[in-house]
């Protein structure tokens, strides 16, 4: 008996970073602020409250969509999704059930596969419970700051063959969604969220076997994405081989990752099927592009340029090792200050690999620097002509003409420090970097 | 004619010339309620103390021009949230709760002036059309107080016929507005969808709500809409149409005007004197220049059924929000025909049953707005009864589960359109009980609606009778 096929979909859920939450003007912006402070009633469900559409979280949706190379119906509503829940103060979510922004994409991965991509919708987020102790007794919380915060749910095809492709798959929608601008996807922050439904196909001498499905929940880490399939993986086949139990209707399973011991641990044994009585949203009207908005979103789209098109570009235009270029283009930020700093290196005829070594590896701190700063600061280094050979040798000389300060330093005058890098400077006349000088010395006094 | 009793443009002729102050006037209006709501039970919590703060603040503005409803006391529905005063939707659920925010009319209201006197009582959650299924108490018609005021916004409308306010609001779904103002004997005017904002109206039927005025007389109402219509940043499916001062432009109309009278309206299932006064005033619009045609629209039966399960569905999903976290009262406290709206709106968006049941009665609702499309390519508006009795004694609704649908069977179809729809009186039965006619139009049509029944008002007295308590 053996694994022929590991068959893995996911559901991811991106908060987006507009200024305003999805349904009222409250401010998005929830993560570590004190609890109930960004409330209104039309987030905390209160009677006669109404929602009004966010427009931007809208544009976003259809954008990531068509990054997502999804096609974007003319026709999209609200539903709302019924169901209870203490962190749901209306008693159902505003989603989308039957039209969604995008459908029918795909994202492709380095080994040339093209994983589909069911549908990219919008909805809002629940509140947050917190279960604490308060005057000695026990009790939930509930804080209603995230309530109503714009969630974009993207849900892929089973197409996903391993832990690795899932896990290259989450990087890769991460750097389209920050490029887009959309939103910073931080998985640590739950800002990215990730369930991947997994199961097996079995082959047993020439009869073919599928396990029931398991949805993983509780991710907060691409690392954990991979590790946690990997483990149930290994459980599910373990399992069949016990229980021999195929999939079928209703006994899908929901586990819940456990870092701390590296297993899956059981959350709901059946999949009751639950009914949310989807029903179109009567309070907000149904939104419907013309050909000409369509063409709009897809004019902005074309103008970015997509990460793995930036990396390629970046490669054959500037000459760079491929290592760099993903490090430079995992932040449009970042891209645009090196295209801007090469621009601008011309004219001092700094070339790009050196522009890309610095930043790669943080020779200088560039984050709020114009390309033009940055550009200068690089000058500076590269007047520094004295090879650290040289250097390692004039430090030697020096360390012998003024044995005192050597001393000094080893008893712990740590000024004298100062003292010995400025003697090597004055030797080679300026032109090594104070910094690999310390660095030298300090290797040589045994430090 | 006593204060009290006067219009709100009579009442607000008075104030701007200085033969009464507004303290006057809401003190009268206050002294009124204390004398005769024992009897009638229109209002569920006053706003006394903060009313007569106001009416002094108003004797010192005087900014007529600015402030068109400044010093006029208003009546207003006890399912608009009124930041700081008690809002119950006359429900136990709510019995308690203080909302922190006003409704977008009630803020209106403000803004222009009026006087908030209190908050009437409804069937509860405006489950209903009698006000009978207040969780509170009933209330009773001023014209015979061992019958119904009708309802959903029965408070309301007994409020106004009593003269316990100058003017009132109130809220329909489908007939909620014009069938108490019929069995009250007062002008109920219910706005194309969308015209008015919802926002802080206490969601029944999403679809459907539709805040309006309940007033004395058609200039009033009038009056009311272009100070409360228009497009609202808060209710996304309020209409970006662009309101107009109603008021201004209330000239009679009636000549020429292609009135339709739709036979499925006029059947044996209403009763004798309902049917001959509505006749007689439709024969008097005739001889004024109107054009009386017969048409026919789809049997408002098929309305009934329609109109019970969108609504029942919504309703099932609004009242999600009152599940015993917040707001102080569990679900135990709802009533029985709030459990009984969410068992079937309930069942009728399961799973399996959605298109046999919401599905459906979305096509169908499609076809009765086409439906009027097509007449109204034939008739500018539409003349039919309000409701096919007059008003019917307290107690009418026990065992009668589909009391408020079946008395509602003649407004169901145009507030499933969308359409605008007024109620005027058109009469007395022998028993001294009002009967109203309504005048119904196209979306947008309120200015011509208001200017037809402006006609008649002028034509008849009824609109002067006053019930003698």
């Amino acid at each position: 008996m053996k694994i022929s096929q590991i068959i893995i979909g996911l559901e991811i859920h991106i908060e987006l970073k507009t200024k305003s939450k999805m349904f009222c003007g409250c401010s998005a912006d929830h993560f570590g602020n004190k609890p109930n402070t960004q409330t209104c009633p039309v987030c905390l469900g209160l009677p006669g409250a109404l929602p009004v559409p966010n427009k931007t979280a809208i544009e976003w949706t259809v954008l990531t969509g068509l990054a997502l190379n999804c096609q974007i119906p003319k026709f999209s509503k609200f539903d709302r999704k019924n169901y209870f829940y203490p962190d749901l103060p209306k008693g159902y979510q505003i989603s989308q059930y039957d039209s969604p922004f995008a459908i029918s994409g795909w994202l492709e991965l380095k080994n040339k596969r093209k994983i589909r991509l069911r549908r990219v919708h919008l909805e809002e987020d629940t509140g947050k419970l917190i279960h604490g102790i308060v005057d000695g007794k026990k009790c939930t919380l509930i804080d209603f700051n995230r309530s109503g915060v714009p969630l974009m749910e993207i849900v892929t095809e089973p197409d996903i063959r391993s832990s690795t492709e899932a896990k290259e798959f989450l990087e890769k929608l991460q750097m389209i969604v920050r490029y887009l601008g959309v939103s910073d996807a931080e998985m640590e922050k739950g800002q990215m969220r990730c369930e991947p439904t997994v199961n097996l196909k079995i082959e047993d001498g020439n009869k073919e076997f599928y396990t029931p499905l398991v949805e993983i929940k509780n991710i907060n880490s691409f690392r954990f994405a991979q590790k946690a399939i990997d483990f149930e993986v290994n459980r599910l086949f373990e399992e069949f081989k016990q229980t021999r139990v195929e999939k079928k209707a209703g006994n899908k399973t929901t586990r819940g990752w456990d870092e701390k011991k590296g297993v899956t641990v059981l959350q709901r044994a059946k999949e009751e099927a639950s009914d949310y009585r989807y029903f179109p949203e009567p309070d907000i009207p149904p939104i419907e592009w013309t050909d000409k908005d369509i063409e709009n979103f897809k004019l902005k789209i074309e103008k970015l340029e997509p990460p793995d098109k930036k990396i390629e570009r970046f490669v054959e235009q500037y000459q760079i090792p491929i290592s760099f270029a993903n490090t430079l283009c995992q932040d449009l930020n970042e891209a645009d200050l090196f295209q801007a700093a090469v621009k601008y290196g011309r004219k001092y005829g700094i070339a790009p690999q050196l522009i890309a070594n610095i930043m790669v590896n943080k020779r200088i701190q560039y984050k709020d620097l114009s390309p033009k700063a940055l550009i200068e600061k690089i000058n500076l280094l590269s007047n520094f002509t004295v090879s650290e050979e040289e250097i390692s040798h004039m430090a030697k000389e020096v360390m012998k003409e003024f044995p005192a300060a050597v001393e000094d330093y080893k008893k712990g005058k740590i000024q004298s420090l100062g003292f010995l890098v400025g003697q090597v400077q004055r030797k080679t006349k300026g032109k090594s970097d104070p910094k690999i000088v310390q660095k030298i010395l300090l290797e040589k006094l045994g430090n | 004619m006593e204060l009290h009793q006067l219009s709100i443009l009579q009442a607000k002729d008075g104030l701007k010339k200085g033969k009464f102050s507004a303290k006057e006037l809401v003190g009268l209006v206050f002294e009124r309620i204390k004398k005769i709501d024992k009897k009638i039970k229109a209002f569920v919590t006053l706003n006394e103390k903060e009313a007569l703060a106001q009416a002094e603040k108003a004797d010192q503005v005087k900014d007529f021009e600015k402030k068109p409803l400044l010093g006029i006391p208003i009546a207003v529905k006890d399912n608009f949230c009124t930041c700081g005063l008690r809002t119950t939707a006359s429900s136990n659920i709510l019995k308690n709760y203080i909302p922190v925010y006003d409704a977008t009319v009630v803020e209106k209201l403000k803004t222009a002036g009026a006087i908030l006197v209190g908050k009437t009582n409804m069937d509860a959650w405006a489950h209903g059309s009698s006000t009978e299924t207040s969780d509170f108490f009933t209330t009773r018609n001023p014209w015979n107080l061992d019958c119904l005021p009708g309802g959903s916004s029965g408070g309301s409308a007994a409020a106004v016929a009593a003269d316990m306010c100058i003017g009132a609001i109130g809220s329909e779904t489908a007939g909620s507005i014009r069938q108490p103002a019929a069995w009250c004997g007062t002008v109920g005017l219910k706005p194309t969808y969308g015209r008015i904002s919802r926002y802080g109206l206490i969601a029944m039927g999403s679809s459907l709500d539709c805040p309006g005025p309940i007033t004395k007389t058609v200039e009033d109402a009038a009056l009311l809409l272009g100070i409360l219509a228009g497009k609202d940043e808060k209710d996304a499916t309020t209409l970006p149409k662009s309101t107009e001062n109603y008021l201004k432009k209330m000239i009679p109309a009636i000549e020429g005007i292609k009135i339709g009278i739709p036979r499925e309206y006029f059947t044996s299932g209403i009763q004798k004197e309902v049917l001959e006064n509505v006749w007689q005033a439709v024969k008097l619009l005739e001889k004024m220049g109107g054009k009386i045609r017969e048409i026919s629209l789809l049997d408002p039966k098929y309305s009934v059924a329609v109109y019970t399960i969108i609504q029942r569905s919504e309703v099932s999903s609004n009242l999600a929000r009152y599940d015993g976290i917040r707001f102080g009262e569990g679900r135990e406290k709802f009533g029985q025909e709030a459990k009984r709206r969410i068992m079937l709106g309930t069942y009728t968006l399961s799973a399996g049953y959605y298109d046999q049941y919401y599905a459906k009665a979305q096509k169908v609702r499609t076809l009765i707005c086409q439906d009027f499309d097509k007449a109204f390519q034939e008739v500018d508006l539409i003349i039919g009864p309000t409701s096919p009795s007059v008003a019917l004694p307290v107690g009418a609704t026990k065992d009668s589960f589909m009391f408020g649908e079946l008395q509602d069977i003649l407004v169901e179809s145009s507030s499933l359109a969308g359409l605008p729809g007024i109620n005027i009186c058109c009469g007395f039965s022998p028993e001294n009980l009002p009967i109203g006619l309504q005048i119904i139009g196209p979306k947008f049509s309120e200015q011509l609606i208001l200017q037809v029944a402006l006609s008649y008002q002028q034509a008849t007295e009824w609109h002067r009778r006053k019930p003698n308590l």
